[in-house]
């Protein structure tokens, strides 16, 4: 069975109009040609980060599931490349990529991965459960569809506290099908909350496709919520940016909430647990690295645009094998937490024992 | 003493930290324009406009989320449950993301949320309106319980969960929002985490907390005139944290201990503390730990049997002179 059976092209509003192409469309026109070699070299460091991580689980080095981006960075990449100062994003548990996206250092990603103490989350996440508040970036969740209503809550925030910005609630194609998700969408059209919901559509839900989980198009759900949406080719970072900033800007400037379908593909299995011969062809993987690998279209892209030439792009490839090399060995020569630091960052007041107000025993044996 | 009721007194409570504190909003089903589908927030929205005091549609899992993820921001939301029945729907976002999220970030998140709402049965509502989740929720590290009995504890007890950085769940009671009691006018805050003992008594220690610390009263009462039995009742007031060392003094000095909770027994509240006394104090117990609680079942309809499924003074008064005997 091969993916996207269901999306259905007229629905779609955006489609209906010529559209100009994405590299002129006025927030990539704008871009400088380091900005640009930017997002180039963000996706780049995003897979070779993860190929990375791969081999290093594979040497037995992590534990638990390891959920790959690769195929899928160019969503991440565009989303978070349109972040200002009170622009949010919360995701799923396959977060690595909108990670390195918000500008997180690769080493306490690795760190993370190994358990380490060093780790982003100290060790206590694991792979699904990356956070940075201090770049805006609210995890890493690992219940399918639980952190969307999360997603709503920053929008609120963002919203009450007076600031102009949006949150990006990302969730992927099987997660449409949560309750949760529709509360989140409704709560959003009602009380006009600044967040733009963002449906990584890979195809596949573990092994199930979208034209067997899902009736009718996702993102047109939305419209039963009284919102607008869109629907964006996801291995195109220029097009990826160009339809979110619409949105985003909705978002921003009128509180107006949106759902925005992008179309995505992952190369590799569900979490490397996944042997990956069950529910899609060889054929179709090969397919999508061949013709639409996000980073090979917008090398090209850029190739013709005269901003990237064979030597830089060597160089950059080059420099991001070494950072997820020193992320490595910086994740191995760290210490593991130790059973001292089970019940540390349980809760803020046993972690503030100076401005604890409260009495009696927090914690039981 | 000005008399007032435990609705007036969580309402006085909530007044007064939204009037402290402009981060606070309020928000849950019907806490706005309907003044609460218990009058416990009758008024808010008058005083404090829509903005601050919130109508939510029918969606817990929603709305709930929402605040968790704006409490990450620093709103401090107080969310109203209008059963803490309804948390089943809301599960995944109570004990998944305000439980856990600060703990899978290394520390790096803290959820200043409150969740509050009745929690008791005895309203002839049946099972699904008669939970008592105070157990479930504790079992879970990263939030706090607290369960109220008295007016003069509700507002205390609420003031200080909100201005708490934790989440802190707040369970209130439908029977006891009539209940008056002596509240101070000026400001006054109860630190979570720590029980009172409500009489005192050297025969028998009840520990106990909610509405079975007014029952427990009751019978402690009747037991000293009719039977010459001196009880001394511990509420505990906050779950969690739990204030032990109060509990143990209480024991150490009677060496008889009856619990008596509003829980269905199997891994209940009173389990736990049953468990914490004979490790910690069993050297000063004179005989078994004691325990009376809901009688084993789904909530019952029918209304002179509920009343006989949950404890009262009648069993109370059963329970002790077995545990005294
Ligand atoms: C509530 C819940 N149900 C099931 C799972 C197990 N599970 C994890 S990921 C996944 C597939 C989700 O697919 P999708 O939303 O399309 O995201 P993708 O993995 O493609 O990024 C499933 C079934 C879960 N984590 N949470
Ligand atoms: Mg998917």
């Amino acid at each position: 069975m091969s993916k996207k059976l269901t999306a259905i092209a007229e629905n779609q509003p955006a489609a209906t109009a010529p559209r100009p192409p994405h590299a002129q469309a006025p927030i990539n026109a704008r871009l400088s040609q380091e900005e640009k070699i930017e997002l180039h070299r963000k996706m780049v460091r995003i897979r070779r980060f993860e190929e990375r991580s791969l081999r290093a689980y594979q040497g037995k080095k992590i534990g638990g599931f390891l959920h790959l981006y690769i195929g899928q960075e160019a969503v991440a990449v565009g989303c978070c490349s349109l972040m200002g100062k009170h622009d949010h994003v919360i995701t799923a548990y396959r977060d690595h990529g909108h990670a390195i996206a918000v500008g997180m250092d690769p080493k306490p990603l690795m760190a993370e991965l190994y358990g380490k103490i060093t780790g982003c989350s100290k060790g206590k996440g694991g792979s699904m459960h990356y956070f940075d508040p201090s770049r805006n970036f609210w995890g890493g969740h690992g219940i399918v569809g639980g952190q969307i209503p999360l997603g709503v809550g920053l929008a609120y925030g963002v919203k009450y506290q007076g600031h102009k910005g949006a949150a990006m609630a990302f969730m992927g194609d099987g997660a449409v099908n949560q309750g949760a998700v529709h509360e989140a969408y409704n709560l959003a059209s009602l009380w006009k909350l600044p967040v733009v919901f963002v449906i990584e559509n890979n195809g596949y839900s573990m092994g199930t496709s979208q034209a067997r989980s899902s009736a009718g198009q996702l993102a047109k759900r939305a419209e039963g919520y009284d919102m607008p949406w869109g629907q964006c080719n996801g291995h195109d970072v220029y097009e990826v940016r160009a339809c979110m900033d619409k949105f985003l800007t909705l978002a921003r400037e009128t509180n107006q909430p949106s759902t925005v379908e992008i179309d995505t593909y992952r190369y590799r299995g569900h979490s490397v647990a996944d042997p990956d011969n069950t529910y899609r062809s060889k054929q179709e993987v090969e397919e999508y690295r061949k013709t639409k690998d996000p980073i090979q279209v917008f090398q090209e892209q850029l190739i013709k645009e005269g901003v990237l030439d064979e030597a830089t792009i060597e160089k950059i490839d080059l420099e991001a094998r070494a950072e997820a090399d020193h992320a490595a060995d910086f994740a191995e020569a760290s210490p593991y937490p130790t059973p001292d630091d089970i019940q540390k960052d349980v809760y803020w007041e046993a972690d503030h024992p100076a401005q604890r107000k409260s009495q009696g025993r927090l914690f039981f044996d | 003493m000005p008399l007032i009721t435990y609705r007036e007194a969580v309402r006085h409570a909530l007044a007064e930290e939204l009037e402290r504190d402009p981060q606070v909003v309020v928000m849950g089903e019907e806490v706005a324009q309907f003044n609460g589908a218990y009058k416990v927030t009758e008024g808010l929205l008058a005083k404090f406009g829509p903005n601050r005091i919130v109508d939510t549609p029918i969606s817990e899992a929603g709305f709930i989320g929402m605040g968790i993820g704006a409490s990450m921001l620093g709103v401090r939301p107080v969310m109203e449950l209008m059963f803490w029945s309804f948390y089943s729907v809301a599960f995944d976002q109570i004990l998944n993301n305000a439980a856990n999220v600060r703990y899978m970030s290394g520390g790096q998140i803290n959820c200043p949320i409150v969740i509050r709402g009745p929690a008791n049965g005895g309203t002839n509502v049946g099972a699904t309106h008669s939970h008592t989740p105070e157990n479930v929720l504790a079992n879970h590290p990263g939030i706090k319980v607290v369960v109220p009995a008295t007016a003069y504890d509700a507002k205390g007890l609420l003031k200080s969960a909100i201005r708490d950085n934790d989440p802190v769940f707040f369970l209130e009671n439908t029977i006891l929002y009539g209940d008056k009691g002596e509240v101070p006018t000026e400001e006054y805050l109860i630190p979570l985490g720590l029980a009172d003992v409500k009489r005192t008594g050297t025969d028998l220690t009840i520990v106990t907390y909610g509405r079975c610390v007014i029952h427990s009263l009751a019978a402690a009462a009747i037991l000293e005139q009719a039977h010459a039995v001196s009880v001394e009742v511990v509420d505990l007031r906050t779950i969690r944290p739990l204030d032990i060392n109060t509990v143990l003094k209480s024991v150490a000095k009677n060496h008889r201990v009856l619990i008596v909770e509003e829980q269905k027994p199997f891994a209940s509240v009173g389990s736990q503390l049953a468990y914490m006394i004979q490790r910690e104090a069993f050297d000063e117990l004179d005989g078994p730990i004691h325990r009376l609680a809901t009688i084993d079942a789904p909530a019952m309809y029918s209304p002179p049997v509920e009343t006989e499924q949950l404890p009262n003074p009648h069993r109370i008064i059963k329970a002790a002179l077995a545990a005294v005997a």
